[in-house]
């Protein structure tokens, strides 16, 4: 079932079967609805062949950026006598998004399953599970999981009988966002300031600690037990060609009935809206979707037929992200929320490159000057430019989360930005001339 | 040098339109700079290891990516195009320096860097005449981040290179990065404190004016200033240094580029070798003995002209002889020419002694016990190294022999130093009580007011240059005794540094084809003499 609500939408549930049951939290109760069954399956077979399972799944990873999970594990070196890392990441910290929190919270043991069956295909024999620094309940009701596990040998010597052990880790973050960029979180996991580094070296090569290292979603890892249990083809049942399976959703804003659903791959973004979460709890039409976390850009109230896969949503000049559709009634302030994104992201940033350290905040500060009635037609060119200048030039996409939103928001809603700049009270004169001496006074 | 190092494993690259050939693993902005292209950098810092490559500013176009590269991580490929100055490129360029503009408090007018700066020169570079911000700047305020460093978080581009100075090359890890975003700067790690003998490099390794020496603060722009290159007189490892001055007066010691010595980097002890060259009462013209006993001022022709009459009168009494290890190698060649004409063998130095620092990073840089630059140099001349204060052993009547001094300060010296039958000459910049017994005081400069060569404690001679005009008609002691030696069978006076390195080195088998223009800026071993110095890469602050 989806977790609180139920959908009719719903041709299957995979993961988040058990979410809602508390039996699943408990390793007893997880046994007896089968679970550890495809990791004991797992070890029978060579890593080679579970990453050959999981690429013919066409699994993509679920953090983000939809990169093909059984490729980025054939990037490990074979041999070499290194230790091998796996990280995965339940540093779930894009706002909007909070589905790895109930995979977590509801079925540790999933997670824990995909975590050993992923270290054995790249043949690690650590797991460091990078929680996010607020999810206390969370770590708990992990690192329970972890100590029945090892208690009855899933981790630590011999998993499950074999001659193969693997040690887990909980490590729970200092609540960064930055840390849950993949090079960031490996940092902060060795010892570092959560500063994402730029590639090369990547992961594969040289992460945690030096070391060859994969980082996996928290829902790419937990999907994986069910590839494995019951193959590739039986996954790509559900979904397109280009992504398929089953997604979980969370769903939030001005919803009647907001949560985390699990959808195929596929189903219109519309359906999702106004079907499983019974559209807008004000009955206002809807303004404005963000479709995949605040990071990805602005779909208008008319754009919403659009297929929710990975190309669907890219098509539809946005991006699937984290499924994470943030919902905004015609009652929303566009202006007020894209500074609040902003916002976020100006605080987040890690203050590396200087496009996104000086940038984010500029931008903040344009957008509150806007907001509060201050602002000029030409600030709309300025913002145009520093998303230009803000795009593709750093060394992690952070510059980047605020363009997408901010320049579809300029696109899109245009309108609303100009009616705020309408609202001056002395305009324009004062406005005219207020500005110029700023601007003499600095750059 | 490089073309040596290709031998097929080369790479040839393209950068705006220049074809260049680099060894494999070059990263693109060093093999530009090979090309004479420099590309903008702030965080990139050749001496220092690790490349973030977060300043962006170095970012350049290469054909068939995408997206603009960091020069600076970037490695060269075999047909790589690149393009450090397109359209794209300028673009990308104007607006990093645009972003660093945001909060930056523009107050060149007050800061010490400006002039100096790579925050001001890009921003000019760029033609970034108006200004877009109608924001209020954030205000940052300052901090002393050590002793005599101050740091101005609102001039700070964040580009680390102090925190990896600190990290990489001290290895002491002290510095970071505190907050983050736009609010980030740099500070001690909580419960540390900035002491470290090598720190004053952060001040160098800083691109804009966030690090500033309290020594030097407000004390002069750099457009005021006059620089020579030098070689720090602080201890015997010699480490390549500019002197700055202003109005005859050195403000400041910098590090300059040597990689066989000191790297990019010099010690603090070193920097503050200034306060002493700049102090002191200095002798500033000759004084002779009348007839009645008095010392009294002279011009160099009758002070020279007296002296030289005493030495004949005197002919080869033999005596003794105290020498300086702060003395250049030539001064100590023409000093031992007159040692020898007096009959005097024993010359001996003391060299003062302080603790001991070592720079991790780089081996051959090291704060070492001997706190003078040329021991080496007066050993070869036949300097008898002598533990202590020299002239209070060596402080009695003359017996009737010679006492000659070249510049100690005759430190614990008695009443009667030098007292008694027989010659005493002083050569020195200063002019210390114990002197009072001279039979002529012959005033000579500082290594500051003078051309000459050291020779470090591994052996290598090194030139410094004049970098100040010597106070009255005070003059470097070679030149002093090489015309106090003219007459007779030494022949004419040379007043030219590259004729008396070449008179030295004809004498003396250790500096043997050894020439002053040969041995260059960099230096040359004096073991072998035939071992080229290591150039510093070029278009890097030197």
């Amino acid at each position: 079932m989806s977790y609180p609500h139920r959908s009719d939408l719903e041709t299957s549930t995979r993961l988040s079967r058990y979410q809602g049951r508390p039996e699943a939290r408990a390793l007893d109760g997880w046994e007896r609805l089968g679970g550890y069954e495809a990791l004991r399956k797992a070890c029978g077979m060579s890593p080679g062949e579970i990453t050959d399972v999981v690429k013919a799944s066409g699994l993509r990873g679920r953090g983000g950026a939809g990169f093909p999970t059984g490729l980025k594990w054939s990037f490990m070196p074979e041999g070499g006598d290194k230790p091998h890392y796996l990280c995965c990441n339940a540093d779930e910290s894009e706002p909007g998004a909070f589905k790895d929190r109930e995979v977590i919270r509801w079925t540790p043991h999933l997670l824990l399953e995909g975590c050993l069956i992923a270290a054995r295909a790249i043949r690690a024999e650590h797991v460091y599970i990078y929680v996010r620094g607020e999810f206390f309940e969370e770590t708990k009701v992990l690192n329970r999981a972890v100590v029945e596990a090892y208690e009855r040998g899933y981790i630590g010597p011999n998993v499950a009988g074999t001659d193969w052990s693997c040690d887990v880790t909980v490590h729970l973050g200092a609540g960064a966002y930055i840390a849950g960029e993949e090079t960031g979180l490996m940092n902060s996991l060795s010892g570092n300031r959560a500063e994402p580094w730029a590639k090369p070296p990547f992961p594969a090569q040289s992460g945690v600690f030096g070391m060859p290292t994969t980082v996996n979603n928290v829902e790419t890892l937990a999907t994986v037990p069910g590839l494995i249990a019951h193959g590739a083809e039986w996954y790509r049942q559900w979904g397109s060609d280009k992504s398929p399976g089953t997604k979980l959703w969370s769903c939030s804003g001005h919803l009647a009935r907001p949560g985390n659903y699990e959808f195929e791959l596929g189903v219109p973004l519309r359906d999702i809206i106004f079907g499983a979460c019974g559209g807008t709890h004000s009955g206002k039409a809807v303004k404005a979707v963000i479709p995949g976390g605040s990071s990805t850009a602005f779909l208008a109230g008319d754009e919403l037929d659009c297929a929710t896969t990975y190309e669907g949503l890219q098509e539809a000049g946005s991006s699937l992200g984290t499924a994470s559709p943030i919902v905004m009634d015609a009652s929303t302030d566009i202006v007020a929320a894209m500074r609040r994104i902003a916002q976020f992201y100006a605080h987040e940033s890690c203050g590396q490159c200087v496009q996104c350290r000086e940038g984010t905040s500029w931008v903040v500060r344009i957008l509150q000057r806007i907001e509060a009635g201050d602002g000029a037609p030409r600030d709309i060119d300025t913002l145009y430019d520093l998303c230009e200048q803000m795009t593709g030039r750093t060394i992690c996409v952070l510059a980047d989360s605020v363009v997408f939103p901010l320049r579809s928001a300029l696109d899109k809603f245009r309108a609303d930005f100009e009616a705020r700049m309408k609202q001056r009270l002395f305009a324009p004169a004062a406005a005219a001339g207020g500005s110029a001496r700023l601007a003499t006074a600095g750059v | 040098m490089a073309d040596n190092a290709m031998n097929g494993s080369a790479i040839e690259l393209t950068i705006d339109g220049a074809r260049v050939k680099v060894p494999p693993g070059t990263r693109v902005i060093d093999a530009a700079e090979r090309a004479g292209i420099v590309v903008p950098r702030y965080c990139y810092h050749p001496g220092i290891p690790s490349r973030p490559a977060q300043c962006r500013v170095c970012l350049v176009e290469v054909e068939g990516r995408p997206k603009l590269e960091p020069s600076c991580t970037l490695p060269a490929a075999d047909g790589m195009v690149v393009r450090t100055a397109s359209d794209v490129v300028s673009e990308a360029r104007r607006s990093v320096i645009e972003f660093l503009l945001v909060n930056h408090p523009l107050d060149c007018p007050i800061c010490d860097a400006a002039g100096q700066c790579m925050l001001q020169d890009y921003a000019y570079s760029t033609n970034q005449l108006e200004s877009r911000v109608n924001e209020p700047k954030l205000v940052m305020g300052r901090d002393r981040i050590a002793d005599d460093i101050l740091y101005f978080a609102d001039r700070c581009i964040i580009c680390t290179c102090c925190v990896r100075f600190m990290s990489d090359v001290a290895e002491d890890n002290v510095l970071i990065v505190a907050k983050r975003g736009s609010k980030a700067y740099i500070d001690t790690f909580p419960g540390r404190k900035l002491d470290n003998p090598f720190q004053g490099n952060i001040v160098d390794a800083c691109p804009v004016g966030a690090l500033v020496h309290e020594d030097f603060l407000f004390k002069a722009r750099a457009w005021d200033m006059d620089a020579a290159a030098s070689v720090c007189p602080g201890c015997s490892t010699g480490c390549n240094v500019m002197i700055e001055t202003k109005e005859n007066q050195i403000v400041r010691l910098k590090p300059r580029y040597n990689g066989a010595v000191n790297s990019y980097w010099m010690c603090d002890h070193g920097r503050r070798c200034l306060v002493m060259t700049n102090r002191g009462v200095r002798a500033e013209t000759p004084l002779i003995r009348d007839d009645d006993g008095e010392l009294r001022p002279a011009g160099w022709a009758e002070a020279l002209e007296w002296t030289r009459g005493k030495i004949e009168q005197a002919g080869s009494p033999g005596g003794e002889a105290i020498v300086s290890p702060g003395a250049s190698n030539e001064s100590l060649f023409f000093l031992r020419l007159l040692l020898d004409r007096l009959g005097i063998e024993s010359a001996g130095f003391s060299v003062p002694q302080g603790e001991t620092a070592s720079l991790p990073g780089v081996p051959t840089l090291k704060l070492r016990a001997d706190r003078a630059p040329n021991v080496a140099g007066a050993e070869m001349f036949g300097g008898e190294r002598a533990d202590g204060e020299l002239a209070a052993a060596t402080g009695r009547p003359r017996d009737g022999g010679a006492l000659v001094v070249l510049d100690d300060q005759l430190d614990g010296a008695g009443d009667s130093f030098g007292e008694g039958e027989g010659l005493f000459l002083y050569f020195g910049a200063r002019l210390p009580s114990a002197a009072r017994h001279a039979d002529a005081v012959l005033p000579v400069a500082t290594f500051a007011e003078m051309d000459g060569t050291f020779t470090n404690a591994d052996g290598r001679v090194q030139r410094f240059h004049q970098a100040l005009a010597p106070p009255g008609i005070a003059r470097p002691a070679w030149m002093v005794l090489s015309r106090l030696l003219a007459s007779g069978r030494n022949g004419r006076a040379i007043s030219d540094i590259r004729e008396a390195f070449a008179r030295m080195a004809e004498s003396t088998p250790a500096f043997a084809g050894l020439t002053w223009d040969g041995i260059g800026l960099k230096g040359a071993s004096v073991a072998d003499s035939r071992a080229a110095a290591p150039e510093a890469p070029a278009g890097t602050a030197g």
